[in-house]
């Protein structure tokens, strides 16, 4: 039984809400931008006119500004794209109890329950193009497909305001054109090496026999070889089943390039320590960590590790960052922002499983401290007691953890394994 | 430019929202004299988007929209 999916993709989400919200910026050329004072003066989304300039997401904004001298730049307001997003589920919601966000501005819907066929899939899709239009005053583009990874595909193919069906009977002509680069999961390591080969395209990659792929690419492979086929089986996650906190994270770009271990392990502390705390607020403990480093030519790559006991004390959460640092990182160029994120969360009242060897007494005595420093804090302000190590370097230490709303990228495969999502029709 | 209103209503039983007349900032009043269509809507014209109202004013049909908490009017 073929299952009908949406994936629907708000079109520049950030500018086009900032166009929404004023009027004067639609005539231009518009970038949503971060602070470039303290180097996050990178462009995060643009308008249209902005993107007929050629101004790309993640450039500077002085490299956007040479190709379009006259690019307005806004500060973005997570507040209103929080708004929009839920507006945005909402009318979803009406549609499906099956509505799995990726990021804020792009959801799955699975509509198999109330639409009888793909061409009533795409009728639907349509209605609902016409209501995010006419009633958030944004848009969205939609992909419809049997299958997740399609969907996903069929809403970059038309946009903005658009609808792509990508169906068992045409992905064949429409998705298998469209370069490998362009399916979920091959970025630009995977790109690079499919191009070895002499796999250009998805169509490419759908014929090269699955045994190669897996010899190549392990069990990526296999899952790479079934997403080219329409193969992916993965669900849309109920609605009710996705926990409003997954993880944890913060990130930093600090304000000036680090250049030793020792600048690295006073910003991971500082950032685990925030990490830490947000875990704490929400009565949660972490079972994996995860590093995330971007060097100053925004090289950037992200290593997790699994930690030995669930934790939200400071110290044992930087030293496994330290570690992961340290094995993955050989200094080939100055580091520019860091990423301390915490995943795998139980709660604070799980039982927890004592060792007969390792005394479980220190564990209790750190995290009662830090749930002491968290009351202070509380109380008489963040400044009001520290950590002795962010004295060494005030530039760096000094800075009080960003309360920035940090909005991670989310995996695809977090609620599945990698077999999971492969199978066979 | 999004002008927002001061609007008098009624509010039923049941916590539904009746605007009955829009006060514009001069001092002048105008009556609503019936509503034909509640919907979310966003309006281009102003940015904005919330509740819309299409309220009967004089001969006149006119778009007040409920932007939690407030209200205003497309220009």
């Amino acid at each position: 039984m073929g299952r009908r999916i949406l994936h629907a993709d708000f079109n520049s989400f950030y500018a086009s809400v900032a166009c929404f919200l004023d009027p004067a910026l639609r005539p231009h050329p518009v970038a949503v931008a971060g602070n470039p004072e303290a180097r996050h003066g990178i462009i995060l989304a643009k308008n249209e006119l902005a993107k007929r300039f050629g101004v790309k997401t993640g450039e500077a904004i002085w490299e956007a500004k040479q190709k379009c001298p006259l690019l307005i730049t806004v500060k973005p307001d997570f507040a209103q794209y929080q708004k929009f997003s839920a507006l945005g589920r909402s009318i979803y919601g009406e549609y499906s109890d099956r509505v799995e966000a990726f990021g804020l501005d792009e959801n799955w819907i699975d509509v198999t329950g109330s639409t009888s066929d793909m061409a009533d899939a795409h009728r639907l899709a349509q209605v609902i193009r016409g209501r995010i239009r006419d009633e958030l005053g944004i848009t969205v583009s939609i992909g419809v497909a049997d299958n997740k990874v399609f969907a996903k595909l069929g809403s970059d193919i038309k946009k903005p305001d658009a609808v792509t069906l990508v169906s068992p009977d045409n992905y064949q002509s429409v998705a298998w054109p469209l370069p490998a680069r362009d399916l979920l999961y091959v970025g630009r390591a995977t790109e690079a090496k499919l191009l070895k080969y002499g796999i250009v395209t998805i169509g490419d990659l759908a014929t090269t026999p699955e045994a190669f792929l897996r010899a190549q690419f392990g069990k990526a492979g296999t899952m790479l070889y079934a997403f080219a086929n329409g193969l992916d089986i993965a669900p849309v996650a109920p609605t009710v089943d996705q926990q409003p906190v997954k993880s944890v994270g913060n990130g930093l770009t600090t304000p000036r390039d680090l250049v030793n271990d020792e600048d690295v392990y006073l910003t991971i502390s500082m950032l685990a320590e925030s990490v830490a705390m947000r875990l704490r607020e929400h009565g949660m403990r972490a079972k994996t960590a995860s590093l995330g480093v971007r060097d100053s030519g925004l090289v950037s790559f992200i290593r997790q590790t699994k930690l030995s006991k669930a934790t939200n004390i400071t110290i044992e959460i930087s030293r496994a960052c330290m570690a992961l640092f340290r094995e993955h990182y050989t200094w080939q160029a100055p580091i520019r922002s860091l990423t301390v994120s915490c995943s795998d969360l139980v709660s604070m009242d799980c039982p927890v499983q004592l060792s007969l060897f390792d005394d479980e007494a220190p564990r209790k005595k750190a995290e009662a401290a830090e749930v002491a420093v968290d009351d202070i804090r509380r109380r008489f302000g963040y400044r009001a007691i520290g950590r002795a190590i962010f004295l060494k370097d005030r530039e760096i230490g000094l800075m009080a953890p960003k309360v920035d709303h940090t909005i991670h990228p989310v995996g695809y495969l977090q609620n599945a394994t990698m077999d999971s999502v492969t199978g066979r029709r | 430019m999004k002008v927002y209103v001061a609007v008098e209503l009624t509010c039923d039983e049941a916590g539904v929202m009746h605007p009955q007349r829009i006060l514009w900032e001069d001092g002048r009043k105008f009556e609503i004299t019936s509503i034909s269509d509640v919907r979310r809507a966003a309006s281009l014209k102003a940015g904005g988007s919330g509740i819309r109202y299409t309220c009967r004013i004089g001969k006149k049909d006119a778009y007040l929209y409920y932007e939690d908490p407030k209200w205003f009017v497309d220009p």
